[in-house]
C-alpha cells in the first residue's frame, strides 16, 4: 500500500502525492473515497481522539496518490473533535492539496467549508459532486465561472456512478505539480475586519516568525473568532503572546462596538457573502427544490400524529426482517458446524491426542460456531439499519424521538445509537461519536448495554420455550425487550440528574433529503458494522472459548464418588436386551461427565459462587454459564449445554430444554433472562467503552453498576415470586 | 445591524408551521451553539421557513436544506417575520 511510502522523498517527481479528502456530511465523500481507492484502504483512529482515520491510495499517470479521508464537517472551528482533526491534518501533515467534495445540489453551504480551506492557503481542488442531481431539477452551475471566482480547479463528478473520476485524478496531479503551489482566491472580510486582521497578522508574523506552520493571516482570523485552541497554540509558541491576546481583545471589542456583532459572526457573514456573490454569478436556476418530493414524504413521515405509528411499524418491520428472514440461514450455518464437528471426529485417528481433538471440536468449533450461527441475524439487522440510515429516515426518527429523549435528559441524536444497540452494543457505543456533548455521550454509552442486543437473543430463544406455553412466547420476548428499554430510560434519566448533571445539549441536525439507497452503499454500511461481530468471533470469542474449554476440561484426573467403569462393566454383564444396556451405559456416562464437570475448575468456581447466587434461584451450573456469558452473552447457551452434558447444545436442542424444565421452575427461567439482560455487559462492550471514553473509570462503573442492578432486580423478582408462589 | 430590526426580532421557536422569516441575529449564550448554527447556515439575512413543529423540535427550511432544531436552539435564533 502506498501508505508505507508516505513522504519518504517528497519533492522528487516520483514521490507520492498526498491529498486530504474533505467535505460536509452527506455530500458523497465516502462514496468518492471508495471509488478512488477501491480496496486499498486502511482504517484507524486519530491519536487521542475517537475520530476514525481512513486512509487509502491509488495510482494515476505513474504517480502514487495517498489519500487521507478527513471526517465529514461543516466547518473548521475548534468546536468538535472532527473539525479539529480535519484542520490539524492540514496543518501538521501538510498534504499537497485538499480535494473538497461539494454537494452541487446544496452548493452555498458546502462552499462554506471550502472557503476555510482557502483561508489555510492550501491548494484546493473542488469535486463538484452530484451535479447531475442539481441539473435534473433545473439548476445549471457554470463551474468554469465558479472556478475563476474561487481561483480553484473544479471537477464535476458523480461519485456513485464513477463519473468524473479520471478527470479528478488528472486535476490532482496537475495541481500538485504546480510550482509554486497553487493559491486559491482570498476571501476578504470587509473593511473593518480587514483592518483589524492586518494589524494582528503583522503582530503574529513578527512575534511568532517561523515557529508556527500555520499561515499568520489564518491564525489572526482564528484569534478574532475567539478560537481557544489557536489561542493556546499562540500562548505556547510565540513570544509576546500576552500582547497578541491583548490586541485580539481590543480588536474584538472595537468590532463589536463599531458593527454591533461578534467578530466570529461578522467573519462567517463575509464568508457567506463571498460565496453567495460567486453563486449569483455562476448558478442559473429554474428552481425546483430537490426537496419537493422529499418535503411531501416528510409531510407524512413527520406528521404530528401519523409519524408515531409509522415509526413503530418500521421498527416492527426491522425486527421481523431480522428474525424471520434470518431463520433459514441460521439453520444452514448450524448444520454446517454440526457436520464439521462430526467430520473431524470421523477422520481423527482414534486415541491419538484426544485433548487436542476435544479442544478443536468442543472448544473452538463449539464456541466460535455457536456464535457464528447468529451472523445472519446480526447482518440482517444491520442491513435494515443501513437502509434506514441511507434512505434518510434515521434522521427523521431522531427528530420524532427528540421530545421523548429530551424528557430523559438526552436528545434526538442519542436515539440512533440506541437503535443500533438492538443489533450489537459495540457499534452502538461507537455510534455515540455523533454526540458533541461529553455528558450526553457518556450517558448514552453507559446505558446502551441495557438495550437487548442480538447476542442475548439465543438465551431467550432457548429459555422461553423451555418454560412457557406457546401462546406466551412472543409476549414474553417482547416483555424482556421492553424491560431493557425501560431500564435504559430510567438509568439515563438517573445519570443525567446525578453524575452528568447539566443542561440538555441543544439539538441541531440536518435532515438530508430522502434518497433511494444504493445497493452498494447499503451493503458496504452493513458490512462495516457487521464485520465487527465477525471479528469478535474470530478473536475474543475464540480466545474465551479456549479458556472456558480449559476450565471445563481440567483437572483431568478426578476422584469420582463411585467407580463408573466398574458400574458400566456390571451393566454390560446383565441379562438385558441390547437397547436397555446401551441406555443404562449412556446414563452412567452422562452422570460421569456431570460429576467430572462439577469437579472441573469451572465447576469449582461455579460452586464457589453458588452461595451468592442462591438467593436468585441460581445453582452452580447457571453460575458457570454466567461466567461464560461475560465473554459473550451467547456463550451462556453453549455453556448450559455442556454443563447438562448433552453432547450438542445449540438453542434448538430439545433435550436441553427438557432438562432445564425438569431442573428449574419458570420463575428461575425468567430470572435467568432478567439477569442476562441487565448484568455484566460483555467483554467487547467493556473494551469499546474503555476505548471510546478514554478511561477505565467508565467501563468499570458500567460493569459494576449493571451487575449490581441485575443482582438487586433479580433478587427482588425471585424472592417476591417465590413468596407469592408465582411460577414455581 | 440596525437596532430597529433587533427590536422587532423574535425567537424562531415562536414561529408556526408555514411561516417564513429572515434571520436577524443569534442571541448567543454559548459560543459553541453560535458556531454550530452558523455552520448550518443560520447567518444574518438568510431566509428560513418553518415546515413542521412538534411539541419538541422544529423542522426548518434554510436555503436548500432541512434542519431539525431543538426548542432550546430555536430560542437562540432571532428572526424577523416576513410581510
Amino acid at each position: 500500500m502506498s501508505t508505507e511510502r508516505k513522504g519518504t522523498n517528497k519533492g522528487s517527481p516520483s514521490a507520492a502525492v498526498r491529498i486530504a479528502l474533505a467535505g460536509n456530511p452527506n455530500c458523497g465523500k465516502t462514496t468518492l473515497f471508495n471509488a478512488l481507492t477501491g480496496s486499498r484502504q486502511h482504517v484507524g483512529n486519530y491519536p487521542g481522539v475517537t475520530v476514525e482515520k481512513k486512509e487509502g491510495g491509488f495510482r494515476h499517470a505513474g504517480r502514487d496518490i495517498h489519500v487521507i479521508d478527513l471526517p465529514g464537517t461543516y466547518s473548521l472551528t475548534a468546536g468538535s473533535p472532527e473539525e479539529l482533526v480535519a484542520r490539524n491534518v492540514i496543518l501538521e501533515e501538510a498534504p499537497d492539496l485538499v480535494v473538497d467534495v461539494v454537494d452541487a445540489s446544496n452548493l452555498e453551504r458546502n462552499l462554506y467549508l471550502a472557503t476555510q480551506f482557502m483561508e489555510l492557503r492550501v491548494p484546493v481542488v473542488l469535486a463538484l459532486n452530484m451535479a447531475d442531481v442539481a441539473e435534473a431539477r433545473g439548476q445549471t452551475i457554470d463551474w468554469k465561472q465558479l472556478s475563476q471566482l474561487f481561483n480553484v480547479r473544479i471537477v464535476p463528478t458523480v461519485a456513485h456512478k464513477g463519473r468524473g473520476l479520471e478527470e479528478l485524478k488528472q486535476a490532482i496531479i496537475e495541481v500538485a505539480e504546480e510550482k509554486p503551489p497553487h493559491q486559491p482566491a482570498k476571501v476578504t472580510h470587509g473593511q473593518h475586519v480587514e483592518t483589524e486582521l492586518s494589524k494582528l497578522t503583522e503582530r503574529i508574523e513578527s512575534a511568532c516568525g517561523q515557529e508556527t506552520q500555520a499561515p499568520a493571516r489564518w491564525l489572526a482570523i482564528k484569534l478574532l473568532e475567539d478560537d481557544e485552541v489557536v489561542a493556546e497554540h499562540i500562548g505556547k509558541t510565540c513570544q509576546d503572546a500576552e500582547t497578541i491576546m491583548e490586541t485580539v481583545r481590543t480588536s474584538r471589542n472595537h468590532l463589536a462596538r463599531e458593527l454591533g456583532d461578534d467578530a466570529e459572526i461578522l467573519i462567517a457573514d463575509s464568508r457567506y457573502g463571498f460565496i453567495s456573490g460567486a453563486c449569483q454569478e455562476s448558478v442559473r436556476s429554474t428552481v425546483e427544490s430537490r426537496h419537493t418530493l422529499s418535503d411531501r414524504i416528510d409531510m407524512v413521515m413527520t406528521h404530528r400524529i401519523l409519524s408515531i405509528p409509522i415509526f413503530f411499524a418500521l421498527m416492527f418491520l426491522v425486527f421481523k426482517l431480522t428474525f424471520t428472514v434470518g431463520a433459514p440461514f441460521m439453520g444452514w450455518i448450524e448444520r454446517f458446524f454440526g457436520w464439521l464437528q462430526e467430520a473431524i471426529v470421523g477422520v481423527w485417528p482414534t486415541g491419538s491426542a484426544p485433548l487436542l481433538e476435544s479442544l478443536i471440536v468442543d472448544g473452538i468449533i463449539g464456541g466460535v460456531g455457536g456464535v457464528l450461527v447468529f451472523l445472519p441475524n446480526i447482518f440482517l439487522l444491520f442491513l435494515a439499519i443501513s437502509l434506514l440510515e441511507d434512505s434518510g429516515y434515521m434522521a427523521r426518527a431522531a427528530f420524532i424521538m427528540d421530545r421523548f429523549m429530551h424528557k430523559i435528559g438526552l436528545h434526538g441524536k442519542s436515539f440512533i445509537p440506541m437503535l443500533i444497540g438492538f443489533g450489537c452494543t459495540v457499534p452502538a457505543i461507537m455510534a455515540t461519536r455523533t454526540l458533541e456533548n461529553r455528558r450526553d455521550r457518556l450517558t448514552t454509552m453507559l446505558v446502551a448495554p441495557l438495550i437487548s442486543c442480538g447476542a442475548r437473543l439465543p438465551i431467550y430463544v432457548l429459555l422461553i420455550p423451555a418454560f412457557f406455553p406457546k401462546a406466551w412466547h412472543a409476549p414474553m420476548l417482547w416483555l424482556i425487550y421492553v424491560i431493557g428499554i425501560a431500564l435504559a430510560v430510567i438509568a439515563a434519566k438517573l445519570l443525567r440528574s446525578t453524575l452528568f448533571k447539566g443542561e440538555v445539549e441543544p439539538f441541531v441536525m440536518e435532515l438530508p433529503p430522502y434518497r433511494m439507497p444504493t445497493l452498494r452503499g447499503t451493503l458496504l454500511h452493513m458490512w462495516e458494522r457487521g464485520s465487527l461481530y465477525l471479528r469478535k468471533a474470530g478473536t475474543l470469542i475464540l480466545g474465551v472459548s479456549i479458556v472456558m474449554w480449559a476450565l471445563l476440561t481440567f483437572p483431568q484426573e478426578v476422584d469420582y464418588s463411585r467407580d463408573y467403569d466398574a458400574a458400566m462393566g456390571v451393566v454390560a454383564q446383565q441379562e438385558l436386551p441390547e437397547e436397555q444396556i446401551e441406555e443404562r451405559i449412556e446414563e452412567l456416562e452422562k452422570a460421569r461427565q456431570a460429576e467430572e464437570l462439577s469437579k472441573s475448575l469451572a465447576g469449582q468456581i461455579g460452586r464457589g459462587l453458588e452461595p451468592v447466587l442462591k438467593p436468585l434461584g441460581f445453582d452452580w451450573r447457571i453460575a458457570t454459564a454466567l461466567i461464560g456469558a461475560f465473554a459473550a452473552k451467547e456463550v451462556f447457551v453453549a455453556q448450559m449445554g455442556i454443563v447438562y452434558s448433552v453432547g450438542e447444545a445449540d438453542e434448538e436442542s430439545t433435550p436441553l430444554r427438557d432438562k432445564l424444565r425438569r431442573n428449574y421452575s419458570p420463575l428461575v427461567g425468567f430470572c435467568i433472562m432478567l439477569f442476562c439482560l441487565i448484568s455484566t455487559p460483555c467483554m467487547a462492550t467493556i473494551a469499546v467503552t474503555k476505548r471510546e471514553s478514554n478511561s477505565w473509570r467508565w467501563p468499570l462503573f458500567q460493569l459494576g453498576g449493571l451487575t449490581l442492578l441485575a443482582y438487586a432486580l433479580t433478587l427482588i423478582v425471585y424472592q417476591v415470586g417465590s413468596f407469592a408462589g408465582i411460577g414455581i | 445591524m440596525p437596532s430597529s430590526e433587533q427590536a422587532t426580532a423574535l425567537p424562531l421557536a415562536m414561529l408556526r408551521p408555514g411561516e417564513s422569516a429572515r434571520v436577524s441575529h443569534l442571541a448567543s449564550r454559548s459560543q459553541g451553539d453560535c458556531r454550530k448554527l452558523t455552520a448550518m447556515g443560520f447567518a444574518a439575512g438568510v431566509e428560513i421557513a418553518v415546515l413542521n413543529r412538534r411539541s419538541g423540535p422544529l423542522l426548518v427550511r434554510i436555503g436548500d436544506s432541512r434542519i431539525a432544531l431543538g426548542r432550546a436552539m430555536a430560542q437562540r435564533v432571532m428572526v424577523v417575520l416576513d410581510g
